[in-house]
């Protein structure tokens, strides 16, 4: 499995706060904007097709 | 009447067929479809000797301008058929492109295409010019193409080895035969519906409307691509030039729209006015809606009767994969229909073209159907993804190659074809057996000429290095043409070698269809036979 599925986050505490922080006043619209444009980032910072199918495939459920 | 083109009218002659009509006749090749494919498709069997019947429902050529953008490959086929000259002279040659999102230009691109080659990346040409240039060809080799206007198949007979074939002509109903029938009738095909071949794939819930408008603006020879602008919200848009100042116009307009209403002349122009500008003078050349569909008949093949071009495949209009996948679709077919015919090669070589075309055509559906999926989001989650694709590639590099607003038609390699011997030896470079020959330029006799132009009309043994003299080779009844970069044409510019990796010595056995079957470090002829003969269907 290419995916790293351990705890990875340097400061879990800080990202999360940051996240929920900075969609806290922005309109629905907005914050679904907001995610693909972080999930097409982070996509391509990993940019391996069979990392990212995994991921794909994790979160679908 | 438009504007800038008259349609030519075609006379409608008695055939000899339906004067002694007691007697039928037996033809060896009838085309259905006298259309950019049916025409091609004539042409390619002059070219191989093969008398053809090309027969039409109407007397004159593509009403109102569909197909446009012809890109290297089919051009590179129609060069091979003497007609590409004069499509590219007449038509606009172009590889810059930009898209924009809303009111912002969001990135351009060039399409940078490579030097050393006889024809451009891709050429805009109104449908009906490339119609006559064909049908003027085609009159020129009247000696083997028996072209018929006003000829309407109304029903057919399928037996073993042949098809029998009620047409209707202004002097009634008469029945014709034919070894092969060649089906060029279009996306409504009707001998698709004879045959009770089925034809599905997705049909899209949107409509677009097409508008083809004469001015004289000053906007640069580019395709441009709008995402939601301003002036057609939530909705796509597209600019792109043709010949005589004639530009095509293409406005997504979703599933609501009352087509009717749509194409009025009132309702036209006010969104013509806001995509050029109200300071812009146009005259409207051409209004139709039309809605799409990306699907492909079940077999091309139905025992002597072949699809090809629409009436077998029907893809989304981004991308320009119609037109062109369907002249592909003939330089496939009519090199193996003549080894069949000629007895050369068995039945089962027709079974290839299905093998081959349908394996292109369903990667022709997928680009098509990708594009689509870009262009509409199907749901709000998609359009979310397609929007943060566009606002990202405003800034950022790594975004512009999710846009997809057409990718632009490449020929599919028949990389998995039965057809192919596998490599053996390494080779570097682009190409593998089943891809089409690269062109390049070559010298010969003094005088600059392009590789395409040196290979053959059957099979060729190209080779770089040396080879034993006074070879020949052939399989069966099958012969093969050989020629050696350094003797019969020159590579000065090294282009050919570094293209075909050809620097440690090389040697290409290539199709008909210019596509290669087999390639090797050495020269060995037992290879090249059993090559040439797997590749036509003989093992």
């Amino acid at each position: 499995m290419a995916l790293n599925l351990k705890a990875n986050i340097t400061r879990p505490d800080d990202f999360y706060q940051e996240l929920i922080d900075m969609q806290r006043d922005m309109s629905e619209d907005d914050v679904q904007l907001m995610n693909a444009k972080l999930i097409l980032i982070l996509s391509n910072h990993i940019g391996d097709q069979e990392t990212l199918s995994e991921a794909m495939l994790l979160a679908r459920g | 009447m438009l504007n800038t083109y008259t349609w030519p009218e075609y006379d409608y002659v008695q055939s000899e067929d339906q004067k002694n009509s007691t007697s039928v006749k037996r033809h060896p090749v009838i085309v259905i479809g006298a259309g950019l494919i049916g025409l091609t498709a004539a042409l390619d069997c002059a070219k191989r000797g093969i008398p053809v019947i090309v027969m039409d429902d109407n007397n004159t050529v593509s009403i109102g301008s569909r197909a446009v953008c012809y890109a290297k490959r089919p051009l590179e086929i129609w060069d091979r058929l003497e007609v590409a000259d004069r499509v590219v002279e007449k038509g606009i040659s172009w590889k810059l492109g930009k898209v924009f999102f809303k009111e912002d230009l969001a990135y351009e691109f060039d399409l940078l295409p490579e030097e050393g080659h006889k024809m451009p990346a891709i050429t805009n040409l109104q449908q009906y010019y490339c119609e006559e240039f064909l049908v003027d060809e085609v009159v020129k080799q009247s000696d083997l193409i028996d072209l018929r206007w006003k000829h309407k198949l109304i029903s057919l007979t399928r037996h073993d080895d042949y098809t029998s074939l009620q047409v209707e002509t202004p002097d009634g109903v008469f029945t014709m035969e034919c070894d092969w029938l060649i089906a060029c009738d279009g996306a409504n095909s009707n001998i698709r519906k004879m045959v009770h071949a089925s034809f599905t794939g997705q049909f899209f819930q949107d409509r677009f409307l097409i508008a083809d408008v004469v001015m004289k603006a000053d906007f640069p020879t580019e395709r441009w691509f709008w995402f939601d602008p301003l002036f057609h919200k939530n909705q796509s848009a597209l600019l792109h030039k043709q010949s005589d100042d004639v530009w095509r116009l293409d406005f997504q307009m979703g599933w609501d729209v009352d087509p009717h209403e749509a194409t009025k002349r009132e309702n036209v122009i006010p969104l013509i006015k806001a995509m050029l500008g109200h300071g812009t003078d146009f005259e409207l050349e051409w209004v139709s809606i039309y809605q799409f569909a990306c699907r492909r008949i079940d077999n091309f093949r139905y025992g002597r009767i072949v699809f090809a071009g629409d009436a077998a495949h029907q893809v989304s209009p981004f991308g320009a994969r119609g037109a062109n996948t369907g002249i592909q679709d003939i330089d496939n077919l009519i090199w193996k229909l003549k080894m069949v015919m000629d007895g050369a090669a068995p039945d089962s070589l027709i079974d290839s073209y299905d093998e081959e075309r349908a394996f292109a055509a369903d990667d022709n559906l997928l680009n098509s159907t990708r594009s689509t999926d870009f262009i509409t989001p199907k749901n709000r989650a998609s359009r979310y993804f397609r929007d943060a694709v566009l606002e990202l590639s405003k800034k950022y590099d790594f975004a512009r190659p999710l846009v997809n607003s057409g990718r632009l038609s490449t020929p599919t390699p028949y990389v998995n074809s039965s057809l192919n011997t596998v490599d053996e030896d390494d080779f570097d470079g682009t190409m593998c057996p089943g891809t089409n020959c690269i062109d390049a330029p070559i010298v010969k006799d003094g005088k600059d000429g392009w590789l395409l132009h040196q290979l053959g009309d059957g099979f060729t043994v190209l080779i770089f290095g040396d080879y034993p003299e006074n070879t020949s080779i052939s399989s069966g009844d099958i012969s093969a043409e050989v020629i050696t970069v350094g003797g019969q044409f020159e590579d000065r510019q090294g282009l050919l070698t570094t293209r075909y990796d050809g620097g440690k010595g090389a040697v290409y056995l290539i199709r008909p269809d210019q596509h290669v079957a087999a390639r090797w470090r050495t020269f060995d002829q037992e290879k090249i036979t059993t090559a040439m003969a797997r590749a036509t269907g003989q093992r």
